[in-house]
């Protein structure tokens, strides 16, 4: 007993350790999460992506007590969310994926009532209630019923309701999903303020990835249930994607002769021909380019476009996985995952 | 304990809401059991073993108990949605104490078979029906308690069913017939053959008829009372129990 507490950092948020979860579905058994370490510190704010299926709902599911882990320890808060659930419950806030507002409800009674299920007094619940409503433009809506809502509006009220009781620790899954680009920036500044005014430590999955990139400080790439890769944005991108300099060339005979000499000048380089396209990955791609186009003017190649783009979390992934995050969405919801399009050429190639 | 009860007045509360804001959604199910009562009641009055009362004061208990076990047993039907729609989660993880959960949703489903009681009642009153306020009263609480037990065990099935209608909706009706027949609710017992009566005996609910109709008539019967408040506490205690239980152990 006392040597697993002793281990546990006490002031961290979260700390798990081997944190495993297996779900028998019929005689086959899905490992969804596989032995996860992950510490969160008060204050953070942290991003989990991944894609379809790599185990992040089911980690956020076993962080909020919804369900025991299969072996492992998860302490949250300062407590253990199998021997001390009610402790982890009352300390935290969690938006699932699903629509937490009930259809026959009206969704101001549901944030008062889910307010007063953390102790709140009616009052409080109800002045809260009101100030949120305001703030997540849901003034026209929230006295109607659930079922009436669209899938925006639904999802506000979601976010409303995990904000209510001002929880020192917020998970989020996915929660911008649905939402128009003005209330994904609305729900970003919410979570911004929330931390200003109260400190709260975030936990949010996310498939958007600019969204990771611009709010959290740190991103965990969880893949298959296991930690990829763990660090800020920025240096998850200088570390484990360059830049891509897509050039547009006469002939692909001047592709290959591009391909060559960029080669041979940087052995660091990755290149790719796409008949008469040439892809380089490159690090520092913006102070290389203008050397390139003279080093391939003075061969004689005649560039037709260039083109640099910065590497995106998207990119980050494949290089660690092999995968793209967009492989998993098959084309149906592609547009919120990036930019670049010339990936998904690659991809399918 | 002070928590408990907050916690189950607030789950209460809530499940109520949608009824109390749209009343007319069950006026039908409030005056269903009346045709039973005008359907189903003149055909007793050829049938032996009722003893020696009237028919209806035979009748109205059997019928108060039926649409109690009706409207208990569907506590988990309102969850099958809401577990679809992660709104189930969203209560999961409040810190709400699980028995609440499954008390206060119980409770809402009983309060609208009080009402439904006593609409029967007072259409019973001016025929042949002696109302006797007090037994009639300890009836409901004793029937009340072995509700929470039901709507818990109806809770935990829906639990089990992990949302699939279909499972939830067969074991419900497949257990809820031959609970409600062996008891005695529709037609005595007491002329059928052997089995049936010793299997009537293993019902929990045959005691709680029994200490009704006792209590309907205004006879504080010892016997039938303890036994009828013994199944219903009986009840109760087990479907809370199987109810957190399977909370906590539903992935
Ligand atoms: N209740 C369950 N029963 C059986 N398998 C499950 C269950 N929940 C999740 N899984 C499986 O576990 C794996 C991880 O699922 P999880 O929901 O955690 O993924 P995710 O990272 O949240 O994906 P997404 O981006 O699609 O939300 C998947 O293979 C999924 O099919
Ligand atoms: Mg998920």
């Amino acid at each position: 007993m006392v040597p697993s507490v002793v281990l546990m950092n006490s002031t961290s948020m979260i700390h798990t350790q081997e944190l495993t979860k297996q779900f028998t579905v019929g005689k086959r058994t899905v490992e969804a999460v596989r032995g996860l370490d992950l510490t969160v510190e008060a204050g953070e704010l942290v991003a989990l992506l991944g894609p379809n299926g790599a185990g992040k709902s089911t980690t956020l599911r076993m962080l909020t007590t919804l369900i025991a882990p299969t072996s492992g320890q998860a302490f949250v808060a300062g407590h253990d969310v199998t021997g001390d659930p009610r402790e982890v419950r009352r300390r935290i806030g969690y938006i699932g994926q699903g629509n937490g507002a009930g259809h026959q409800q009206r969704g101001r009674d549901e944030l008062v009532s889910h307010g007063r299920a953390y102790g709140m007094s009616r009052r409080d619940a109800r002045e809260r209630a009101a100030e949120l409503v305001a703030s997540l433009d849901l003034s026209e809506v929230a006295d109607r019923k659930v079922s009436t809502l669209s899938g925006g509006q639904r999802r506000r009220l979601d976010v409303a309701m995990g904000l209510i009781h001002a929880p020192g620790l917020l998970f989020l899954d996915e929660p911008s999903t649905g939402l128009d680009p003005q209330n994904r920036a609305n729900l970003q500044q919410h979570l911004v303020a929330l931390r200003e005014r109260y400190g709260t430590t975030v936990v949010l999955t996310t498939h958007y990835l600019d969204e990771a990139d611009s709010l959290a400080e740190r991103v965990v790439g969880i893949d298959h249930g296991r930690v990829v890769a763990d660090d800020t944005p920025a240096r998850l991108k200088a570390n484990h994607a360059g830049d891509r300099v897509a050039l547009v060339v006469d002939t692909p005979g001047d592709a290959d002769r591009s391909a060559a000499r960029i080669g041979a000048a940087h052995p660091d380089a990755q290149v790719d021909v796409h008949g008469n396209r040439v892809n380089v990955r490159v690090a520092g791609g913006t102070f290389l380019l203008p050397r390139l186009l003279r080093d391939l003017d003075s061969a004689g190649v005649t560039v037709r476009s260039a083109e640099v783009s910065r590497p995106t979390l998207d990119d980050v992934f494949l290089n660690l996985t092999g995968r793209s995050l967009r492989e998993g969405r098959a084309g149906t919801e592609s547009s919120p995952l990036g930019v670049t399009t010339v990936h998904d050429l690659e991809v399918s190639a | 304990m002070n928590t408990m009860i907050r916690d189950t007045n607030l789950v209460f509360a809530r499940e109520l809401r949608p009824v109390l804001r749209e009343p007319f959604s069950v006026v039908f199910s409030m005056i269903q059991p009346l045709f039973f009562l005008a359907l189903f009641a003149p055909l007793l009055s050829s049938v032996s073993g009722l003893g020696a009362s009237s028919s209806l004061q035979w009748f109205v208990p059997g019928i108060v108990v039926m649409s109690c076990l009706f409207g208990a047993s569907m506590t988990g039907s309102n969850l099958l949605m809401e577990m679809q729609t992660g709104s189930h989660e969203r209560s999961l993880v409040t810190p709400l104490s699980r028995p609440a959960l499954l008390v206060g949703r119980a409770l809402k489903e009983i309060v609208p078979v009080v009402v439904q009681a006593v609409i029967v009642v007072a259409v019973v009153v001016p025929f042949d029906f002696e109302l006797h306020v007090l037994g009639t009263l300890v009836g409901l609480v004793i029937l009340g308690v072995f509700c929470v037990g039901l709507g818990s065990l109806s809770y935990a099935l829906a639990l089990a069913a992990k949302g699939q209608d279909w499972i939830f909706w067969t074991v419900q009706q497949t257990l809820l017939f031959p609970l409600l027949l062996l008891a005695g609710m529709l037609l005595p017992i007491d002329g059928g053959p052997g089995w049936l009566q010793t299997m009537s005996q293993l019902n929990p609910l045959t005691y709680i008829v029994d200490a009704e109709r006792a209590l309907f008539a205004g006879t504080f019967d010892a016997g039938l009372l303890a036994a009828g408040s013994a199944a219903a506490v009986l009840v109760c205690a087990l479907g809370v129990w199987v109810g957190a239980r399977s909370m906590r152990a539903a992935d």
